[in-house]
């Protein structure tokens, strides 16, 4: 049955969010021959992947001939403390450089070793250097490889269309309901096959690197459908996000600084990362800034500087040195490469940072050290997804990117994110399409249900007099900032529970002014829903998982609970308007993967 | 710290509009967008702008700053004196479609158009060997953030709907070098750029490399060396004579 009222559309595959995940989606799904629509919210080439700095994490070899996927099998599921589904983490250490060659093949340009192959940079938690770059640009290079690919492929796309609900026909989700940000007006998409590729949530917090876009609006789709969403607690604050000036506190800074030689002080001048390291990573760490610089030109016979641990662990150094009074004038810690490189090796390696703090802040990062703090940056949790196809718990749904989780288990590494998109984009878009292939008849989105929809949509437009969404988004970054932040514990995630629940009501009082036409007013009203419900799902893993781990930190559980926590996913189902929560056992790794983390103990 | 300024901000549709007034205070660090965000919390929640990463990254909120094409997420509001009137309006060379937003679609058809990139074989080894020296100047295009501050404030398409068809502008130039200049690329793009982008159409004023905030030498190292090529296919007898032998 068509629903002639509003707009349709009708294909085989859409794939909803256009980073780097959706774009590798659509191109796969489009070369294996079904009709496929590319739904993004911005402007095509906006999405958040043009804000990645450092690098793509494959095992190419190009610098160190001794890396190999094993290792970077071992690095990921290290870095994400064993919380992984192994076989994601598999997939994606054994085909990233595959992936990257490719984008090379599509016009990608990055850092050229001596003997003209991809250069590759030291990241956080990898054992060798393994990321390949482009300066400190490597998402736009990445995006705008991807966007031209899929342009010159002949891709429908279209460009600021918010998705809103997706449609279902029994338990198959066949399709997608949502408006244009430029008219306002309603759009349907009928599909056999759906992708979310919608990215992260980090917009419920007030200190993120994340853009406007980052309002967990896949997640919110795909729970309403009744897929699993699993960890929701692991959200990952970066270390080194800019303090000062306030107005743009937040913004990344590379971890490239520190891959790039770069090192963190506090005020008295001293390097404090030595302090920090944990047992777990104690024998792979440098003891002695001497061993440490070293590294940097002799991986062979050094190990690793702290300073380049796993994010999680050094955005809680810097947050207890600041916290014991040892941090800079603006509330973060030192962060120097100014008195460690030249300034013309600075300013090519790191050209978007030397830019970025001479024209915010006034700071020369040739001359001084920046101030950096922990920002809010990335969810490790999100949608389930089964590890080769990227099918959610949903028929007909497919998650990739950082709307889906699994791989990063409790803390993601740098770097492994531009590789999870293209591994898991062209996955996604792959069995999607042979998904839509094999699927005999017609979906039948029902018109009813659509109906209710625009209703729900048009709401906030009835609620006259009512207050501000601008107002409620505010109290909920506070909320998450102040109480579901890098240490939690028990009494603040009660009351972000109860916050959270009075701003859920304050949001079905929200009004906004003027009329559909792109009105950000009434768009944020709209995304509120997803950030409140965001919000509500990482509380109640928060709360729930009483151990410490990797991108969730409780001070009264500070220890990690190997028997218990360490061996179970934390699964979210919405029934009913209602998350219910349960545990469950996280996918055995075979016994051949095991041996790696045995033999180097 | 705060100092206060007038936001004269340009408000309406295609039927219609004008500048508003709005008094706001500016916090230390603040850049022109902040401001626009908190006149969108406090004021106007209606009020349309597009912007993605407020870093200078995505090239989403360029706008008429004081009459200057600008990102307004990288314009200080220390830049103006404490008091002062600050005219925002939306990028004229683009149809308005309300407020600050406009509609930028040009760009991207004329992105659908261009040649494609056609790489040569891969070395024998398998590999594909390029060398810093060479990429460096086609990186610089790379660098490119769309955000069609070039193409606003070029003269061949600003005052000239009637040019827009026949000419690609320098978003579409910058991107051709890209891909002539590709150290492995083998197509040929010369009559592409001459006869359906109008290479021929710019004058080399050097508008759009003013402009640029990602620094790009827009004319001195895309447009010139292109119109170089094309000169070069189309006016060298020797090249002329050689395409006529072979059957180019």
């Amino acid at each position: 049955m068509a629903n002639d009222k509003y707009e349709t559309h009708e294909y085989d595959v859409i794939v909803i969010g256009a980073g780097g995940a959706g774009l590798r989606a659509a191109i796969e799904a489009s070369a294996a021959g079904v009709k496929t629509a590319l739904i993004c919210k911005s402007l095509l080439g906006k999405a958040h992947t043009v804000m990645a700095e450092g690098g793509i994490a494959a095992a190419l070899r190009n610098v160190y001939q001794e890396d190999n996927w094993k290792v970077h099998f071992r690095d990921t599921m290290r870095g994400g403390k064993m919380l992984n589904n192994w076989r994601m983490a598999q997939l994606h250490a054994q085909e990233s450089p595959d992936r990257v060659l490719e984008l090379e093949e599509w016009g990608a340009l990055f850092d050229r070793t001596q003997d003209g192959r991809i250069l590759q940079r030291d990241f956080g938690g990898h054992r060798y250097a393994r990321l390949a770059h482009v300066g400190d640009r490597t998402g736009l290079e990445m995006i705008r490889t991807l966007q031209q690919h899929a342009v010159h492929k002949g891709i429908d796309v279209y460009m600021e269309c918010n998705i809103q609900r997706l449609l279902k026909d029994g338990e198959r989700v066949c399709g997608a309901f949502g408006y244009w940000r430029e008219s306002g007006k309603f759009v349907t998409f009928r599909s056999k096959a759906t992708v979310l590729a919608t990215g992260g949530v980090g917009k419920a917090w007030k200190f993120t690197s994340n853009s406007w876009e980052y309002t967990g609006d896949g997640t919110t789709l795909a729970a309403h459908v009744g897929a699993d969403l699993i960890d929701m607690e692991m959200i990952q604050f970066h270390p080194t996000g800019m303090v000062w000036p306030n107005s743009v506190r937040g913004i990344l800074v590379t971890e490239g600084v520190r891959g790039d030689g770069g090192t963190l002080r506090n005020s008295e001048g001293k390097r404090f990362m030595f302090n920090y390291i944990t047992d777990y990573f104690r024998a792979e760490t440098a003891e002695t800034e001497e061993e440490a610089d070293a590294w940097y030109e002799d991986k062979t016979n050094n190990r690793r500087t702290p300073d380049l641990l796993p994010r999680d662990e050094v955005a809680r150094a810097i947050n207890a040195e600041v916290k014991a009074g040892r941090g800079s004038p603006h509330g973060g810690v030192f962060l120097d490469i100014a008195s460690r490189r030249s300034a013309e090796y600075i300013a090519r390696r790191l050209p978007s940072m030397h830019h970025q703090f001479k024209e915010l802040a006034d700071v020369d990062i040739t001359k001084e050290p920046m101030e950096v703090g922990p920002t809010c940056h990335y969810i490790m949790g999100g949608v389930r997804v089964e590890a080769n196809t990227a099918a959610t718990t949903v028929p007909g749904l497919y998650a990739a990117g950082e709307v889906a989780a699994g791989l990063h288990g409790a803390n993601r590494l740098g770097g492994n994110s531009l590789s999870d998109l293209l591994v898991f984009g062209r996955r996604a878009g792959l069995y999607a399409a042979q998904y839509a292939q094999n699927l005999e008849g017609h979906s039948s989105p029902d018109d009813a249900q659509i109906e209710q929809y625009a209703q729900e949509l048009l709401a906030p437009f009835n609620n006259d007099g009512g207050e501000n969404p601008y107002s409620v988004h505010m109290a909920l970054q506070d909320c998450m900032q102040n109480l579901v932040g890098i240490i939690r514990t028990e009494s603040e995630l009660k009351r972000a529970q109860t916050e959270i629940a009075s701003l859920k009501e304050r949001l079905a009082k929200v009004a906004v002014e003027g009329h559909r036409q792109y009105n950000p007013g009434w768009n944020l009203a709209l995304d509120l829903e997803s950030l409140l419900m965001v919000a509500e799902a990482t509380t109640i893993g928060a709360l729930e998982r009483k151990e410490s781990r990797g991108g969730h930190t409780r001070e009264d559980h500070p220890g990690p609970d190997p028997d218990k926590y360490g061996k179970i996913n934390l699964v979210l189902r919405r029934k009913d308007g209602e998350f219910s929560l349960s545990e469950e056992p996280l996918p055995e790794m075979p016994d051949d993967l095991k041996e790696l983390f045995e033999e180097s103990k | 710290m705060a100092s206060e300024f007038t936001m004269r901000v340009w408000r309406g549709d295609i039927s219609g509009g004008e500048f508003k007034d709005y008094r706001v205070e500016a916090q230390e660090g603040m850049v022109i967008l902040d401001v626009i965000h908190t006149i969108q919390a406090t004021q106007a929640p209606d009020l349309a702008v597009r912007w993605n990463c407020k870093a200078g990254k995505c090239g989403s909120c360029s706008a008429e700053i004081n009459g200057k094409p600008r990102l307004m997420c990288m314009t200080r509001m220390n830049l103006f004196e404490p008091g002062a009137t600050i005219t925002i309006s939306p990028i004229k060379t683009f149809p308005l479609l309300r407020d600050l937003v406009t509609d930028v679609s040009f760009n991207y058809e004329k992105a659908k158009s261009i040649p494609a990139l056609k790489l040569k074989a891969k070395e024998a080894d398998g590999t594909r060997r390029m060398y810093q020296d060479d990429v460096d100047r086609v990186q610089e295009f790379h660098k490119c953030i769309e955000c069609f501050l070039c193409q606003d404030v070029c003269h061949v398409i600003r005052d000239h709907e009637d040019n827009k068809p026949g000419f690609a502008g320098p978003r579409s130039f910058v991107r051709m070098a890209s891909l002539e200049m590709h150290p492995l690329d083998e197509e040929d793009r010369r009559e592409f750029l001459k006869v359906d982008a109008g290479l021929g159409y710019c004058n080399i004023t050097k508008c759009c490399t003013e402009v640029c905030p990602e620094g790009i030498h827009i004319t001195d190292n895309a447009i010139i060396p292109l119109k170089e090529r094309v000169v070069d296919a189309y006016y060298d007898p020797v090249v002329w004579l050689m395409d006529k032998l072979t059957g180019k």
